[in-house]
């Protein structure tokens, strides 16, 4: 592998077939990134992990009725899923002593469980199969017939998605803010809170939903938390976090790309971990909370210590 | 703990004695056959490929059940999905080692991966603000984006046909497990019961009071670190068989059904063990069943039935058994209210006596309110030999005498206690007594009596009766 083959050429002579991926592994992982943010503000990350998981049945049943891939029963199917997943999650955590952690756990295993047997029972007569469900098919983007710009309607959608989201934090940013910081505070100003949380967690099943098919079931948690975790370690802003999990996006997935050409693997995947290493590198070098940081101030401290 | 520990070992004990004589051959190999015969060849135990399987059931539930105990009752269920995510990188590199299905080299990867991403969890929450869960989320999906790339790359490098070894690792495939598996699991199980044996007091203090363990002079961070490895060995087991995504699972469900059933930890131990065996064990049969399924799913959902088998019925807290329960009382308070309602008509007409014959509808208009549920209840009464009802009228038995009047006796006795003990106005414990008389035992009845010294009136100044008198 040349430098030209995997750094011009993605950009030059095979533009046509890496655009389209480009963009899909941008907006998904944008749309994800911007909800993410307020995962980890609210220390709720691993709820997406439970909601993709468990709703796996549901898109699995919702391809077997409906033949083929058909996003609005797609979107049902898994709706349908999520919401009972939440019901008997609530169900096992205040009607028994499981604590809420085991009883998520619990909950979206045995929902992913079902999930796997349907896709691997039924999945052959469907373009839906297990390596969808763990690699995604942000590959085969490539393929399908293309209507806007070079892009294909799930594209487009997952952009439409994308800018669905942006409006929905520009118009409500207030309320998210205060509702993520000080619950009791957003409250008292006539905002309600829980109201605020159903919304997002909507929103965020839509997201995780839409990216479903292009990152497959157990990546999304990838897209949701590492843009967020990488730019919470370096601005106290959350506006400022918005703009840096966008620019994350950017970055991750043109360097995901070009490890894709590099190392001949899925993009979801190089994607994620594209984005681990600029995680790494704002944990290294982030100028207030980062490792270099702390190990300094560590050291200053124990320097401190001895001479007194 | 100590005697269940014990009959853990025999039975390893026996199975390694019986390990030598099984040879490989896989379920997978078997030639297509009903569903029926499948089961009958089940439950005969006599194919070779079925008997590995099971033993390794044995092996990886046991320890799944064990560690998964632990997991649950210090809330780490989400922190071991984590680390059951991590571990896929090490599977890859394991499996480059030799380009060949090693155990030991994907083994060793995969502890190694998974404490590599234990001890990145910890680095990333204490050195940066970044808080628990979503240091989790990153280390889950970052490692597991890492396999696999790993994967596509081995599969690249080697050909689509090396790579059905790899796939069993996503999903599990009980079938693959030969008999070298078989050795190395039963060594590491052995290894880790032995381990936790000795570990147990100290492990039991940590889990449940941290502060008090540091009081005590436990190296609390070491045995958290030694606690991490056994939960990345009893994944690394269980991977074969259960698979990477799934293996979280058959820690937490096993587990979590236990603590359904048991109050105290050596308990909950001893039924997460046998749940995780069971659980195991049923996987590979409905796997057995259908052929070219990945296992790992059937072991959760089998688990996943017996955890919903024990969050329903369990004796002790079962949502059908508690329901069961709430409907007798209810059936038995409005059996014993009826009673006291023909108890307080004979009273007030003095001249009805015992054995007289009361009109129902007469017995009706005293009291307002629900006249169906009354005349069922009079009815059910009618059955159990406490009244007769002849022509709409009734009288009471012998036998629903004395219930009468033993109800009524628990009602003023309670009211009495109250005003007298508990300092209530004689004109609010009506409420209370109407509720407690339900729920007084005939010991708690006599405590009360000669606690009050026999009393024969109660605050209204209404006679309080004796037995089987009006």
């Amino acid at each position: 592998m040349s430098f030209n083959q995997i750094f011009v050429e993605p950009w030059v002579s095979h533009f046509s077939a890496y655009w389209p991926i480009l963009v899909m592994a941008f907006f998904v992982t944008a749309a994800c990134g911007l909800i993410g943010n307020y995962l980890v503000l609210r220390k709720i990350s691993l709820v997406g992990d439970a909601i993709s998981h468990s709703v796996l049945p549901g898109i699995a049943i919702a391809y077997m009725i409906a033949g083929s891939r058909s996003d609005l029963a797609m979107f049902i199917g898994a709706l349908i899923a999520g919401i009972f997943t939440t019901l008997i999650i609530e169900l096992i955590h205040s009607r028994s002593k499981i604590k809420k952690d085991a009883a998520i756990g619990i909950t979206f295993t045995t929902m992913f469980a079902v999930g796997v047997i349907l896709v691997s029972l039924y999945g052959a007569d469907t373009d839906l199969d297990l390596d969808c469900v763990l690699f995604g098919k942000l590959d085969f983007m490539a393929s399908k017939e293309k209507v806007f710009f070079g892009l294909p309607q799930i594209v487009l959608t997952m952009g439409f998605i994308l800018i669905l989201i942006i409006l929905l934090i520009v118009l409500f940013y207030k309320e998210l803010l205060i509702s993520s910081f000080d619950p009791s505070f957003a409250a008292t100003l006539g905002i309600k809170p829980r109201l605020v949380h159903y919304c997002l967690m909507c929103s965020l099943s839509v997201v995780v939903v839409s990216a479903f098919s292009s990152v497959g079931a157990i990546l999304v948690i990838a897209m949701l938390i590492l843009p967020a975790a990488t730019v919470y370690l370096l601005t106290d802003r959350l506006w400022l976090m918005m703009i840096l999990s966008i620019l994350h996006a950017f970055l991750s997935s043109i360097i995901g790309l070009h490890l894709t050409v590099a190392l001949k693997v899925s993009t979801a995947p190089a994607c994620v971990v594209a984005g681990m290493f600029l995680f790494i590198l704002s944990w290294i070098i982030s100028p207030r909370y980062g490792l270099l940081r702390y190990l300094s101030s560590s050291f200053d401290l124990s320097t401190f210590q001895k001479e007194n | 703990m100590n005697k269940s520990f014990r009959s853990v070992f025999l039975i390893f004990a026996l199975y390694f004695l019986s390990i030598d004589q099984l040879y490989a051959a896989r379920i997978g190999e078997l030639v297509e056959s009903n569903s029926w015969d499948q089961i009958k060849r089940f439950f005969t135990f006599s194919d070779r490929g079925l008997q590995l399987s099971l033993i390794g059931a044995l092996l990886f539930g046991s320890v799944c059940g064990l560690t998964g105990s632990f997991i649950v009752v210090r809330r780490m269920a989400l922190f071991g999905d984590a680390i059951s995510h991590a571990v896929l990188p090490g599977v890859a590199i394991g499996f480059m080692w030799g380009m060949e299905k090693d155990p030991l080299a994907i083994l060793v990867g995969a502890t190694i991966a998974g404490l590599l991403g234990s001890v990145l969890v910890q680095a990333i929450v204490r050195t940066s603000r970044i808080k628990q869960d979503a240091a989790l989320g990153i280390v889950l999906a970052s490692f597991f984006a890492v396999g696999l790339c790993l994967i596509r790359m081995i599969q690249n490098h080697e050909g689509a046909s090396k790579m059905s070894g790899l796939k069993t690792y996503l999903f599990g495939d009980v079938a693959v497990i030969d008999s070298s598996d078989i050795m190395t699991m039963s060594v590491i199980v052995v290894l880790t019961f032995v381990l936790f044996y000795f570990l147990y007091r100290p492990l039991l203090i940590v889990s449940f009071d941290r502060q008090f363990a540091y009081s005590l002079g436990i190296p609390v961070r070491l045995l958290d670190a030694v606690f991490q490895m056994f939960l990345v060995i009893a994944i690394v087991i269980s991977l074969q068989a259960v698979g990477v995504v799934l293996v979280s699972a058959m820690l937490i469900i096993p587990a979590a059904t236990a603590y359904l059933l048991a109050d105290r930890m050596n308990k909950m131990i001893f039924l997460a063990i046998i749940i995780g065996v069971i659980s195991a064990i049923l996987g590979v049969f409905f796997s057995f069943l259908g052929s070219n399924l990945p296992t790992g799913p059937f072991m959760v959902i089998s688990s996943s039935l017996l955890f919903a088998m024990a969050y329903l019925f369990s004796p002790k807290n079962g949502r059908i058994t508690n329901w069961y329960r709430y409907l007798q009382l209810k059936s038995k308070v409005r059996k014993e209210n009826t009673l006291k309602l023909i108890y307080h008509y004979l009273e007030k007409n003095a001249e009805a006596k015992e054995g007289v014959n009361i009109e129902v509808s007469e017995l009706l208009r005293t009291s307002k309110g629900d006249t169906k549920g009354k005349l069922s209840s009079l009815r059910i009464l009618e059955k159990s030999g406490s009244i007769e009802l002849e022509n709409k009228k009734l009288s009471l038995t012998n036998l629903g005498l004395e219930q009468a009047s033993s109800i009524v006796r628990n009602h003023r006795l309670w009211e009495l206690y109250l005003t007298n003990e508990a300092n209530y106005a004689a004109d609010h414990v009506h409420d209370d007594a109407e509720k407690v008389e339900h729920l007084l035992s005939e010991e708690k009845v006599k405590e009360l009596e000669l606690f009050l010294d026999h009393p024969t009136v109660d605050p209204h100044g209404k006679p309080i009766p004796g037995r089987g008198q009006v």
